[in-house]
């Protein structure tokens, strides 16, 4: 039995036990079998679920420690625990038709997944930096892997390569710069760093080259610029399955990393990064919303589209204060809605041996099935940011947290860039509506996909009708 | 007499080698993975070397986890690298531009 001590733990267990399991009994079923992998891949998120909830009732609004501080447990971990798994269940099953179409139906899609799954676990339970470095690696490695998911196809390995590269560039950056602020502390615990830099070492010219090499990796993984190079060619390189997880959960796990290590651990040298910040999230609004314009891909569209609700993530941050953390929280789970019910319809679309990856893809998609034309329709709209859409609420939180910290110039910045960013989103809304469909063939998609893809775009106009629910949520999860 | 000064040196050395090898090299992905792997040795050598002056044995542990992390990384990266080579038949770096980014 396990000792009571390590119950803070016990998802994660649960979790490595079933994956274990998993890859066993994945390498003794034939291929006719294969949906008891996913049932089983569905079995362990709710196995894990419990061990959350678990957790949740036995440490209530409290914080745990195990492991030397190394690992907490507090509301935020639980949180962002409980929606990475309602994400990935939700991505399973959008992925499972669209994995059997295309012949990608194999164990593997799902072990990695999970594996990912636990590395974003460790990552927002992280209370260390090198528990941070270990979840962190472990989400990439699996992460690495997915992309190159389908061997024969030369984007897919071209993608992985490149994905492979700049993430160990931006992991040894986020190591430097931890080994320096190891050196200058003398301790890697997070709770431990803060104090320390608090207590006068914080001018030091080491610190701020760590600070700076730190935010770099960080920047990275959420993909903001001048960091962002991977992010569209991973998203157009990846199958559609792998580019619906990559541009959903691990940004909760970026979350973390940003609200961990940056905002929390490095909180006494807040002058220095709310600058640095402040300047990755007005290029990344800049950069992401001119540049998506220019796109026919749908895939590097909503890339680019990523990149600019990165910047509003992070100019959340730069305020250093808690409105804004919370606004940033808010955002990011309202942005996990939106691109998990986007990708869920282009993978509604696509056809045996052939993603619906262009804007072409799209024309005309009211003839074929006004429904999700309709689902389609709210999930463009509220990334816009129009009311009463959820991406309307996490838009105006940022700003008001911006304006309340004396930002008005980067709220005007934010505000003029959103309404760039609105043309090519219209320009899906045009060419649904207003467009000749190219091929009149119905969807073909089972009634789970269809029925989850529904809610998912209906959460995104509950949200935005009582956001009330959700802002409770985050304020209590950030303690 | 060796200081701390020197070790950080050379550390920072090793890393921005490996940080310019990533960049300048436009002929083989071999030489990334090598680079790569430069880079979390540059960050070995500076735990190690802080751990010594502080006394502390924090960053010596840290050491064992980046080194079980990089063989695992670097065979991933390997891994890829048979994909890229399967599907393409080159490894040259200047030969993967199907991507635009």
């Amino acid at each position: 039995m396990l000792p009571l001590e390590y119950l803070p733990a016990l998802p994660e267990l649960i979790l490595a036990g079933c994956i274990c399991l998993l890859l066993l009994v994945d390498l003794f079923i034939s291929d006719k079998w294969r949906d008891l992998t996913y049932l089983l891949a569905i079995a362990t998120l709710l196995a894990t679920a419990f061990g959350v909830m678990t957790v949740m009732a036995s440490t209530g609004p409290g914080t745990l420690e195990v492991f030397a501080g190394s690992f907490v447990s507090d509301p935020l971990a639980s949180f962002l625990k409980s929606l990475s798994l309602i994400t990935l269940a939700v991505i399973f099953v959008y992925s499972r038709a669209y994995l059997r179409d295309q012949e990608y139906y194999k164990g593997e899609y799902y072990l990695l997944s999970l594996f990912a799954l636990l590395g974003i676990q460790v990552m927002v339970s992280a209370g260390s930096m090198l528990t941070m470095y270990l979840g962190l690696e472990m989400l990439s490695l699996a992460l690495y892997g997915l992309v190159a998911f389908d061997r024969d196809s030369p984007m897919a390995a071209e993608a992985a390569m490149k994905y492979f590269v700049l993430g160990a560039i931006a992991s040894g950056c986020l190591l430097y710069g931890i080994s320096v602020i190891y050196g200058v502390t003398g301790s890697v615990t997070l709770t431990e760093v803060s104090a320390s830099l608090a207590s006068g070492r914080g001018d030091d010219l080491a610190v701020l080259a760590g600070l700076a090499l730190i935010i770099v990796g960080v920047a990275f993984k959420f993909g903001g610029v001048p960091f962002h190079m991977w992010l569209p060619d991973v998203y157009a390189g990846a199958p559609m399955s792998v580019t619906l997880l990559i541009g959903t959960v691990p940004k909760l796990a970026a979350f973390a990393l940003m609200l961990r290590v940056v905002s929390d651990g490095l909180a006494p040298l807040a002058i220095h990064w709310e600058l640095v910040l402040a300047f990755v999230g007005v290029a990344s609004l800049a950069l992401g919303n001119v540049v998506a314009i220019a796109q026919t891909n749908v895939k590097r569209m909503l890339a680019y589209s990523t990149i600019g609700h990165v910047g509003f993530i992070l100019l959340g941050f730069s305020t250093a204060s808690r409105d804004g953390t919370e606004a940033a929280l808010f955002y990011t789970v309202v942005y996990v809605i939106m691109a998990a019910a986007a990708f869920g319809t282009l993978i509604l679309l696509g056809r045996r041996g052939d993603e619906a990856d262009q804007l072409d893809d799209l024309r005309g998609l009211n003839q074929r099935s006004p429904w999700f034309a309709a689902m389609l329709l709210l999930v463009m709209v509220s990334m816009i940011g129009i009311p009463p859409l959820a991406g309307f609420y996490a838009k105006w939180w940022v700003l008001a947290a911006l304006i309340d910290a004396g930002h008005i110039g980067l709220a005007l910045a934010a505000v003029v860039f959103s309404v760039v960013g609105a043309f090519y989103y219209l320009r899906v809304i045009k060419l649904m509506y207003f467009d000749g469909a190219q091929s009149n063939s119905a969807l073909r998609s089972g009634a789970d996909l269809r029925a989850v893809l529904s809610a998912n775009a209906l959460l995104v106009l509950g949200i935005g009708l009582f956001p009330d629910a959700l802002i409770e949520l985050c304020a209590r999860a950030l303690g | 007499m060796i200081t701390l000064g020197h070790y950080l040196g050379l550390s920072a050395a090793l890393f921005v080698i490996s940080l310019a090898g990533i960049f300048l090299n436009r002929k083989n992905i071999i030489l990334l993975l090598m680079c790569v792997e430069l880079m979390l040795l540059a960050v070995n050598f500076n735990f190690i070397a802080f751990s010594r002056f502080l006394g502390d044995s924090t960053g010596q542990i840290f050491v064992f986890f980046i080194l079980t992390v990089a063989a695992a990384e670097a065979a991933i990266g390997l891994a890829i690298l048979v994909v890229v080579f399967r599907s393409r038949r080159t490894i040259a770096v200047r030969d993967l531009t199907s991507l635009k980014g």
